[in-house]
């Protein structure tokens, strides 16, 4: 078929491009100097062209499953896994989203990484990222997905610790690459329960067995869960969660590519892909939402109080990936996409400008020296404010639609716990991220005088991706999502998730109850920040007096980073002492000195024997001849 | 028991009475004529079994010949030792010689 020959192609180019510009990058960009930018930038932007020509062609070969095995990756014995790409709708809504954030993202750098020592390195790696990831989408087997999640892994390690010379910045990038080693942990042992009980790892293979029942309900569970973790530590879930607040050390535009739109969501991602095998868990998929809905509230709850504008919003994005995994558990699955898809772009957005804030304030992230915003930084103050206005799900922006499917389908299912905890999220939601742009953009400034001076808008260079940003955040669910529970999304996405039943949205009735109840919600949050932080400021400090420990939990992130500095960081360093002074300095060393001293002593003992004298000599042979002799008859006589 | 018994006998009884001399003498002089002692301890073995064995008498006494003339060279040599040793040390006494300990 002539189509199929343009998406070879196509999708052979999109994650090659990538790994081209990251080598080329890498070895001559230093004497590409201040134009290092131009090839990255250009060849992900063809990437770019491309993702959104097989998302096309998902769109139009919406019930037919692009696979393609290029060439064989692996041989070992009977067993092979073919480097294979695979492209259906859901890998189509992901090209999309990482394709478009990428793109945009890359232009922003530009801009906010100009004169940087280590420009070319920024877009070598961020080049790297977008080929990992690529891979990380297109994969047919869970094995080629690995590849692509442990590289995603890797850059993101390499770009939080980008300003590797600031000790926190090091150490962030080191505790997100080993937060995340014991979620891969339990991923890397959930593909080796695949492949022993399916001999597979491809997608399609996999899914067969399990749909004919071959796969026992209990190593199913047990194959759901371990996958399930390793979506815990890469989509940032209660309890590994802690590495994604510290990984703002980052540069900005890192932080809205990496750790908001795309790498985050690859837990997500995966487990949607895994949607054959979670639906026949119910057990898995309890526990899928018990974690997400865990993870929102608590992320939310300690968003309120950081102070620093780029953790608000690492908060928020815990938060936002906790609703995901709510929804995928609560059997929600096209709203858990949908809310991926929207909160790419509005989160996205949402570190892009605070980036363009911190950069108007030379570098400050501490929102109690902002303010006062709103007339110096117009496009900025506007852009951000669709963002957080999608983020806490205001009508009609892309986000309410999204979160308003999620809070209604844990109702619908019946999970009223949950939905009760949802929506104080979401009344959470409304008040931190209010806090923030009230803090940020109204009010007076409360920074020196001469950061003051000069702060200016960003150029052409970051603005405009914000823009770019801004419409489909604000756009995007009238055109996706709309009617709730039956919107194009839905109907896109039904070849994948084959299986779901959709409740008709009703808009008088019960649909419309619940919208309201969470817009009202969403109202009172936006009066609530308005009241506490502009009308009367000095009602948060007498709250956090009234509850000290209320508030120092929130500020101190609930004590988790102080408890795992204790409990297994902790304990692995006093091991790690105990096997220095003990087994190193006393068992080893004492093992070797030991042997040395052994014979030390033995020699001692022996050296009398040499006196010197060639008859005593001549004895020690005769004396040996005799007992020679001796054994020598006695085997003969034998 | 055969004749041959008998000069083995003897022969087996010179070479302990040789190899007593070389491990318990301390003059190297004495040293020097044990080892003699011994090497013809072991001619006396090889002639006497050429003699009684059957097969080709002269291998044996071949054997003999050799011993003999290795032996005066080496004895040679050996009092050459001694008398260069003597000259340094003014003395022939065995237990002296120990600078080789370690």
């Amino acid at each position: 078929m002539e189509g199929t020959q343009y998406m070879k192609i196509a999708v052979a180019l999109i994650p090659l491009l990538p790994l081209l510009g990251f080598i080329l990058t890498l070895v001559l960009g230093k004497r590409w100097g201040a134009r290092a930018h131009l090839l990255p930038v250009a060849l992900v932007t063809v990437s770019a062209a491309l993702s959104i020509y097989a998302f096309v062609w998902s769109f139009t070969h919406q019930h037919q499953t692009f696979v393609w095995n290029a060439f064989t990756w692996i041989a070992a014995g009977r067993y092979t896994v073919p480097w294979g790409f695979q492209v259906d709708t859901l890998t189509g809504v992901m090209l999309l989203v990482v394709g478009i954030i990428g793109c945009v993202v890359h232009y922003y750098s530009i801009g906010y990484m100009h004169g940087d020592e280590g420009y070319y390195r920024f877009f070598a790696y961020l080049n790297l990222f977008m080929f990992a990831m690529f891979m990380l989408i297109l994969a047919d087997s869970y094995l080629l997905l690995f590849l692509g999640w442990e590289g995603v892994g890797l850059c993101s390690y390499l770009l939080i610790a980008f300003w590797f010379r600031k000790k926190s910045a090091s150490q962030a990038g080191k505790k997100a690459f080993i937060v995340n080693r014991v979620g891969d942990f339990g991923f890397t042992l959930g593909m080796f329960a695949i492949l022993v009980a399916t001999g597979t790892l491809q997608f399609t293979g996999v899914f067969d067995k399990a749909a004919h029942g071959d796969i026992a309900a209990g190593t199913l569970t047990w194959i759901c869960l371990l996958l399930f973790t390793g979506a815990i530590g890469k989509s940032a879930q209660f309890p590994l969660h802690v590495w994604l607040p510290d990984a703002m050390e980052g540069p900005t535009p890192v932080s809205a590519l990496i750790h908001a739109a795309t790498m985050v969501n690859a837990g997500v991602y995966m487990v949607a892909r895994s949607y054959p095998l979670f639906i026949q868990s119910h057990t898995a998929m309890l526990v899928v939402m018990g974690i997400g809905t865990f993870t929102a509230i608590l992320a939310a709850y300690i968003a309120i109080t950081q102070n620093d504008i780029k953790k608000v919003i690492a908060y928020s994005t815990i938060s936002s990936l906790g609703f995901m995994f709510l929804a995928l558990g609560a059997g929600a699955w096209v709203a858990g996409i949908f809310y991926l898809f929207a909160h790419g772009f509005f989160k996205g957005l949402l570190f892009l400008c605070s980036g363009s804030v911190i950069h108007a304030m030379g570098g400050e992230q501490d929102m109690r020296k902002m303010g006062g915003l709103r007339k110096k930084l117009p496009i900025t103050f506007w852009t951000m404010l669709i963002g957080a206005l999608s983020m806490i799900g205001m009508i009609p922006f892309a986000g309410f639609w999204a979160k308003d499917e999620i809070v209604g389908a844990a109702f619908v299912h019946g999970y009223y716990v949950v939905w009760a905890v949802a929506l104080v999220t979401v009344l959470l939601t409304g008040i931190y991220i209010f806090r923030m742009m009230f803090l940020t953009f109204w009010g007076e400034n409360r920074s020196d005088a001469e950061v003051q001076a000069h702060i200016h808008e960003s150029p052409a260079i970051m603005t405009v991706p914000l823009i770019v940003l801004a419409i489909p955040a604000a756009l995007l669910g009238l055109v996706v999502g709309i009617p709730p529970e039956g919107g194009w999304l839905h109907r896109f996405l039904e070849p994948v998730f084959f299986d779901l039943e959709h409740e008709a949205f009703t808009w008088i009735g019960e649909g419309g109850a619940l919208m309201g109840v969470s817009l009202i919600l969403v109202i009172v949050g936006i009066v609530v920040a308005w009241w506490l932080y502009i009308r009367q400021p000095d009602i948060p400090g007498r709250i956090a007096e009234r509850v000290p420990w209320g508030y120092r939990a929130s500020l101190n992130k609930v004590y988790l980073d102080d408890i795992y500095a204790v409990v297994p960081v902790g304990a692995t360093l006093g091991f790690a002492d105990w096997l220095w002074q003990f087994f190193d300095a006393k068992v080893i060393d004492g093992a070797v000195n030991g042997v040395a001293r052994l014979w030390g002593w033995i020699g001692d003992r022996l050296r009398p024997i040499q006196t010197g004298r060639v008859q005593n000599y001549a004895m020690y042979v005769f004396g040996g001849m005799v007992v020679l002799v001796v054994i020598l008859a006695w085997v003969w006589g034998n | 028991m055969n004749a041959l018994y008998w000069w083995l006998l003897l022969s087996f009884l010179l070479f302990c009475i040789g190899a007593f001399g070389v491990l318990a003498r301390r003059n190297v002089i004495l040293v020097v004529m044990s080892l003699e002692i011994m090497l013809n301890a072991v001619n006396l073995a090889l002639v006497a079994t050429a003699n009684f064995r059957g097969g080709a008498k002269g291998a044996g006494t071949m054997f003999a010949l050799f011993i003999i003339v290795l032996a005066a060279a080496e004895v040679t040599i050996g009092l050459a030792i001694v008398i260069a040793n003597y000259r340094n040390r003014r003395t022939v006494q065995t237990d002296t010689y120990d600078e080789l300990k370690g």
